[in-house]
């Protein structure tokens, strides 16, 4: 789960957004608190506070006082976008760089992605490699 | 609790006999924080961590801990707990002995951390100290070091003799009692690996030295190893500075301390390269070594260079 290609609350933040997205955390629900985090996945629990912070500052998770963190309205459409926008730059290019190394070509490469056309119909959920 | 810094150590050096054990130390330990101290046996730790708990003197240089020179310093003593890797007892004492004991000595003594622990470990509380197993001995210290909530806690090398499963047990008692409780808190250790996600700051000493402190944070993800063909590797590390070096034939393996761009590790990646993170164990070990393995490929370097003029 946590490795040692990045920073630790960069990770966390990371796996907070992948379950806002995939609704495993619900819209205005109640995300666990940063001590939980860190008995969890057995880190500092600073760096799951600055993982939090990290999410609290990109306003997709908001504190109630003394009760909280929540996740707020509209977060999974807001991470949606952002990831559409990242979409070509961490899928397209590397597929596309690993086409050409295994040489193949353009035309093949469509087919092949046209031939996934039943997963990508299938929209969120139907295919979970994650 | 005091808002002064806990630790401060400057310029601390302390020679036994011929070896130059402490070397102009200098040191600074903020309050709620988990730190590693690493480095090879024999680096120094354990004399830095007896000079800071008032159980040995420096040389040269002055320790301050919570503004203090803890040596028979009782009002700083008490806040402190130091757990040796092999921790003394009296003689005759049997464990429930020694956990009375650290009961009477340290203020902020949690008796019932401490019986949770005690069952956790399956510690035998009726026998004496001395015919405990290694890992139940450490399995003692483990319990006194988390039990008395110091304000300022060394734990040098407390995994001894533990099996994996008490290990697991330390490290999640620790986080769990360290988001509630948080202290200053120092890991010696050289399992590196399993204590790395717990640390916020990383202290590595070698040979008396410190040759690096720095916040865990700006060390994961900062050194990253690259392999493929040897002249297309050799030419991506160019600019960066680099901290080990692997060949096998045609190809090569060459770890940089650099944090690459996305855009970068694209370019890597089209060039056929692998990337992979270095762990900070590894990392570790590269800095502790870095610097004569560097300095010897360096000499080789210059050495083909003349051959080749």
């Amino acid at each position: 789960m946590i490795d040692d290609s990045k920073p630790i609350f960069i990770q966390i933040a990371e796996l907070i957004e992948n379950d806002i997205f995939s609704g495993v955390l619900a819209e205005e629900g109640q995300v666990p608190s940063t001590n939980e985090f860190a008995a969890f996945y057995r880190i500092n629990p600073a760096t799951a506070a600055k993982g939090i912070n990290k999410l609290v500052e990109e306003g997709l998770l908001y504190k109630k006082r003394g009760i909280g963190m929540f996740v707020a309205q509209g977060a999974p459409e807001r991470l949606r976008q952002k990831r559409r926008q990242k979409f070509n730059d961490q899928y397209v290019q590397p597929l596309a760089a690993e086409a050409g190394k295994l040489g193949i070509g353009a035309e093949e490469l469509m087919d092949m992605i046209k031939s996934a056309q039943p997963i990508i119909d299938a929209g969120p959920g139907g295919s979970r490699h994650v | 609790m005091s808002e002064q810094t806990p630790v401060e150590v400057r310029n601390v050096s302390k020679t036994f006999k011929d070896v130059k054990a402490l070397d102009d130390v200098n040191l600074q330990l903020d309050s709620h924080k988990i730190y590693g101290l690493l480095g090879r046996n024999g680096a120094g730790k354990t004399t830095l961590m007896s000079i800071l708990t008032g159980q040995g003197f420096p040389d040269a240089g002055e320790v301050k801990v919570f503004g203090h020179t803890p040596f028979e310093h009782d009002a700083t003593l008490s806040r402190i707990c130091f757990i040796r890797e092999s921790q003394k007892y009296p003689d005759e004492y049997k464990a429930f002995q020694a956990f009375k004991a650290a009961a009477l000595f340290f203020e902020n003594w949690d008796e019932q951390l401490a019986q949770e622990l005690i069952a956790d470990f399956n510690l035998p509380l009726k026998r004496k100290i001395k015919k405990l197993s290694r890992g139940q001995l450490s399995a003692v210290g483990v319990v006194i070091g988390l039990a008395s909530r110091a304000e300022v806690t060394f734990f040098d090398e407390p995994y001894l003799g533990l099996d994996a499963v008490a290990r697991q047990i330390f490290y999640d008692r620790l986080v769990e009692d360290f988001a509630e409780y948080p202290r200053t808190i120092v890991l010696s250790s050289h399992l590196i690996d399993e204590v790395a996600n717990l640390l916020e700051h990383v202290i590595i000493i070698d040979s008396g030295r410190i040759v690096m402190d720095e916040d865990a944070e700006s060390l994961q993800g900062a050194a990253v190893t690259i392999s493929g063909k040897a002249d297309v590797v050799e030419e991506f590390v160019a600019d960066y500075p680099v901290i080990h070096r692997d060949s096998l034939g045609a190809l090569a393996s060459v770890s940089i301390q650099q944090r690459l761009t996305p855009a970068q590790q694209a370019e890597a990646r089209e060039l056929g390269l692998e990337l992979s993170p270095m762990s900070l164990q590894q990392l570790v070990v590269r800095t502790a070594m870095g610097r004569n393995v560097l300095a010897a490929h360096q000499d080789q370097a210059k050495e083909r260079a003349s051959w080749n003029a």
